[in-house]
């Protein structure tokens, strides 16, 4: 029995070299060109010796300011994958009617339509979203750091692993190909044998780790460390939504994670929860996963709905109209989002009742919605608005979410559905929300905090070139999808063999290369504003005359953020300070307590993605090793007491001097 | 100690004796009522035995979680109800939406649910 | 300085409190702000109560369908059940004893009563593994219908949950030993306690919803 055979299968589990893609030249270019780039990547730091820079500043940095940027730089690597993913299908769909088969092999395209959803939400909105509010919350709310450091650099390389998995899939294997939630029975281990959705399931496993353990930590945060004066009604509208994002993180990642567990022991244990025999029933994952992933809508939305409003009334001048009306109807959309789920299957049967009752609840959420569109319009309405690249963004989020909005209102109505459901309308509507919506609004949210993270604004003209291209490109791409979909296109198809609709799908790949044209802009502001770093440096910390806290800071902030807790009196509290002429302290200052930094996060996050890589390809000793070693680690790592350390005043007193200076300069 | 643990809420002696003799009754009641076969019907049965885990539920609560509306500012208590809520919506959903796709897609099979002992 | 020259729109608020004592901006003295280890600790806990919920909700769509095989009046033995409610109960007032000492400070009778919880924890878990291994030896693992998938599934992480107590309470003996009733300790052995009494409610929940209700006819 323990022959070479079994030890090589007990080592190896699953994997052998054909696991390797060397067949495919798509993915071998691939390879090529992210190991040539990698190399150059590691070359690079090597040659200029930052690794050792890295890895105390940033990798085990406990900081929410850096781990907020690492989130977002993440989210914009993720998004360059999600992208190509999303051309490639662009340019399928535009090639492959009637006689032409397209480039892409259908087993090898639908690894990608799955992947693309999967990296776009996990990967991209999710980081982003998350390295945002770990960026601007403590800040906002006149906090030091987050309630737990630790677990927030910890919860930032658990979405690495998960990522980082969904990359290996890419050279090692194959991804899941059924689609982006992996509906049972095709993801069941007789549909889908292979370690696609293996891949699928413990890198979002793994990733849903640290997001639910980043929304706790945010939560806290936001409940226990607001400056003193700073009630409910007064914090910032954008805490606000973090806030119920962060509850609605809380409350549904558990049964994302619930639900692929039991999709797991269907696949490893062949257990009967989503079977066709057995008394399975496949539905109950569609249902439970829903239950899930419509609140993750909102988790997506809020925050966006949030940046939105900070824009808004920063470039209007002008108070946001209507704060507690916009309170409401956040907390309103947080506890109605669990009412809506059964929306995305009113096609499975359960009657009358039933798609009425969710029907309704559907339409009755885009009311609160529809307020916050109000509030934006009459904050703007007599304001001095400043039409800023953010503000561009914001002006283009509600004309596109809008429409969005609407075409979401029309899928709301069950007859209606039942005809549209899985067809590209769909496609188009989520696409018109998402990227209106969210997308939009990380944008404007990364061009309207990048001075305060980075002490300089980023270049408006290749900022606006961006708009420009994403709006455009955007309309381009999706509006086609709406039209498509009306005439009865179903999504994810590989090949046409009616030859009228190719013409559409031309134009929406014209609209896909324009917007990859607007991300290239915006990979060029990057750059640009980089070099142009002089020209544009922010030196009194409040570049767009702000009005929340995180503008009463240096930009970038010092590592404590506020050298004396702020005292808050009012909802746009720095704005409150600068009408009284409030003097920064210049003397007094106090030694600041501080959380160290730690390498136990990178640790254990480093060891929960081989053990998923182990459980992945069935590779049991490296698995039981991975978990047990996990557990030690988790448990030595509580053993260490000793976390924390004061910034002598002295120091302290420096930094603020260096600021003082600076502002005397600037002034 | 309270200092330092975020003001929240502590149990006596007397606090925990009282929890423990209640959870006694309330465990000890539903399994005579089922092991006896106290009613004769079967949804009389669960009824009156999932009232009183509910009443236990609440009872671990006060007693054994110290469960109040001041304990860390009322955040716990909130947090525990929108936690309710929400269990209930997925418990209470899922079954109704899922009966009434086996109602609807499935008739044969509903009946021999409903014959089956 | 450059902020006090912005004060062209000051009409949606701003100067109404001029008449009053000038604001103070900011704190002079150090601010602690509030601890927040069980606030998050409690968070969790009820992320994890939605995690059960699923489970129960999966068995009550699937606890019937037992695809001809055993039914739950044919497998469950009750009295077994009680007993192993009855060590989960008593464990929970044996983790209530230990936190009354941690109030009175006394470090030797709170790590006996967490030695007594644990060992009836692990009571628990041995009835709930013989349980188990019986299942299996008549043919009636978790493979063989939805029902009993559904059963196994929910039982189980119940049981882990409780395995993972277990190995926190011990790890948290050995810290206590190590440093004795420090602040973090005392904070940790709070977290284990919510820890503990919440896996009971879910216990409730359990021999009610599963066992009781699984063998009504």
């Amino acid at each position: 029995m323990f022959d070479q055979l079994d030890l090589s299968k007990l080592i190896f589990g699953r994997l052998t070299w054909e696991a390797i893609p060397l067949h495919d030249p798509i993915l071998l270019v691939t390879f090529a060109m992210v190991a040539v780039g990698g190399v150059a990547v590691v070359g690079l730091l090597t040659y200029y010796r930052l690794w050792g820079y890295l890895w105390r500043e940033w990798f085990t940095s406990i900081d929410h300011k850096k781990i907020g940027i690492m989130y977002i730089v993440l989210g914009l690597v993720m998004l360059l994958r999600g992208f190509a993913d999303a051309i490639m299908m662009r340019l399928q769909q535009a090639m492959a009617f009637g006689d032409s088969a397209g480039y892409l092999p259908p087993d090898h395209y639908d690894q990608i339509f799955t992947a693309h959803g999967v990296i776009m939400i996990f990967f991209v909105a999710m980081p982003l979203i998350t390295g945002i509010m770990n960026y601007v919350v403590p800040l906002q709310i006149g906090a030091r750091d987050v309630a737990f450091p630790f677990l927030n650099n910890f919860s930032f390389w658990m979405t690495a692993s998960g990522a980082a998995l969904v990359m290996v899939s890419l050279f090692i294997g194959e991804f899941a190909k059924t689609g982006w939630l992996a509906y049972p029975p095709l993801s069941g281990i007789l549909q889908s044998p292979g370690v696609g959705v293996d891949y699928y399931i413990w890198a979002l496993q793994i990733a849903g780790v640290g997001t639910l353990l980043s929304g706790i930590n945010l939560l806290v945060t936001i409940v226990k460390m607001r400056a003193p004066g700073m009630k409910l009604m007064k914090m910032p509208i954008f805490t606000w939504t973090s806030l119920c994002t962060n509850v609605l993180i809380v409350a549904a990642f558990p049964v994302l994670t619930a639900v692929l567990a039991m999709l797991t022991l269907d696949r490893y244990l062949g257990t009967a929860f989503f079977t066709n025999d057995l008394g399975g029933n496949a539905m109950m994952y569609i249902n439970l996963i829903w239950i899930w992933g419509h609140p993750e809508v909102y988790i997506l939305i809020l925050p966006a709905f949030g940046i939105f409003s900070e824009v808004v009334s920063t470039y209007s001048r002008k108070r946001l109209f209507g704060y507690t009306s916009m309170v409401y109807a956040t907390v309103v959309i947080t506890v109605l989002s669990y009412l809506v789920w059964l929306h995305h299957f009113f096609t499975m049967g359960s009657g009358a009742s039933v798609n009425s009752f969710f029907g309704i609840t559907t339409m009755i959420i885009s009311i609160p919605t529809g307020a916050k569109i109000f509030n934006w319009l009459f904050t703007m309405y007599r304001g001095k608005i400043t039409f800023d690249v953010p503000m561009l963004w914001t002006l283009g989020f509600m004309i596109t979410f809008v429409i969005g909005g609407m075409t979401g209102v029309l899928l709301a109505v069950p007859p209606a559905d039942f005809v549209l459901h899985n067809s590209l309308f769909l496609v188009a509507h989520f696409h018109n929300v998402i990227i209106g919506g969210v997308l939009f609004g990380l944008f404007a949210g990364i061009t309207y905090w990048f001075p305060k993270a980075f002490g300089y604004k980023l270049d408006p003209f290749w900022g606006k070139m961006s708009f420009w291209f994403w709006t455009i490109g955007f309309y381009f791409a999706f509006m086609p999808l709406y039209v498509l979909g009306l005439m009865g296109v179903t999504r994810r198809m590989n090949h046409f063999e009616d030859m009228s609709l190719q013409f559409w799908f031309q134009v929406a790949a014209f609209g896909a290369v324009l917007i990859a044209v607007g991300i290239a802009a915006f990979l060029i502001q990057l750059v640009v504003s980089f070099l142009r770093r002089d020209q544009l440096r922010d030196t009194t910390g409040d570049p767009w005359n702000g009005r929340t806290l995180e503008w009463s800071t240096s930009s970038p902030p010092p590592p404590y953020n506020f050298a004396f807790t702020p005292r808050v009196h009012d909802i746009d509290a720095w704005w409150q300070m600068k009408q009284h002429g409030y003097q920064r302290p210049t003397e007094g200052f106090l030694p600041v307590h501080m959380p160290k930094n730690t390498a136990a996060g990178v640790v254990l996050a480093v060891l929960s993605a081989a053990l998923g890589f182990a459980l992945i390809w069935h590779m049991w000793l490296l698995a039981g090793i991975g978990l047990l070693a996990l557990l030690g680690a988790t448990i030595v790592h509580t053993f260490n007491y000793d976390r924390d350390y004061y910034i002598p005043a002295e120091e302290v007193a420096a930094v603020e001097e260096e600021r003082t200076r600076m502002l005397a300069n600037h002034g | 100690m309270s200092e330092h643990s975020g003001g929240a809420a502590h149990g006596t002696f007397k606090g925990y004796m009282t929890g423990f003799v209640l959870s006694v009754i309330l465990t000890a009641i539903p399994f005579w009522v089922v092991m006896g076969g106290v009613f004769e019907s079967s949804g009389t049965t669960a009824l009156v035995i999932l009232g009183f885990a509910a009443v236990q539920i609440v009872v671990h609560m006060i007693y054994f979680l110290h469960m109040n509306f001041r304990s860390e500012g009322g955040w716990t208590m909130l947090a525990l109800i929108f936690t309710a809520v929400i269990v209930f919506i997925t418990l209470a959903g899922s079954l109704w939406v899922m009966y009434h796709l086996n109602v609807n897609m499935m008739p044969g099979m509903m009946d021999a649910v409903h014959q089956s002992p | 300085m450059a902020e006090t020259t912005y004060n062209q729109t000051g009409h949606a608020h701003g100067g109404a409190q001029d008449n009053a004592e000038p604001l103070r901006f900011h704190e002079t003295e150090e601010h602690h702000p509030e601890q927040g280890t069980l606030l998050g600790f409690w968070l969790y806990l009820m992320s994890d109560c939605l995690i059960f919920a699923c489970l129960f909700a999966t068995y009550g769509v699937l606890g019937r369908s037992y695809a001809g095989g055993p039914t739950g009046a044919e497998l469950f033995d009750l009295p077994l059940v009680a007993m192993n409610t009855s060590l989960l109960l008593l464990s929970s007032i044996t983790y209530g004893f230990a936190m009354l000492e941690v109030q009175r400070n006394r470090l030797r009778p709170v790590m006996i009563w967490l030695a007594i919880t644990g060992l009836l924890g692990a009571g628990f878990l041995g009835l709930e593994l013989y349980e188990f291994a019986h299942l299996l030896h008549e043919g009636a693992g978790p493979q063989r219908s939805g029902f009993l998938t559904a059963f196994f599934a929910l039982v189980g992480t119940h049981g882990l949950h409780v395995m993972f107590g277990i190995i926190w309470l011990v790890t948290l003996l050995v810290q206590l030993r190590q440093r004795g009733l420090i602040v973090e300790n005392q904070r940790r052995l709070f977290c284990l306690s919510m820890f503990w009494h919440f896996l009971d409610v879910v216990w409730i929940g359990v021999f009610t919803f599963v066992y009781l209700m699984g063998v009504l006819p």
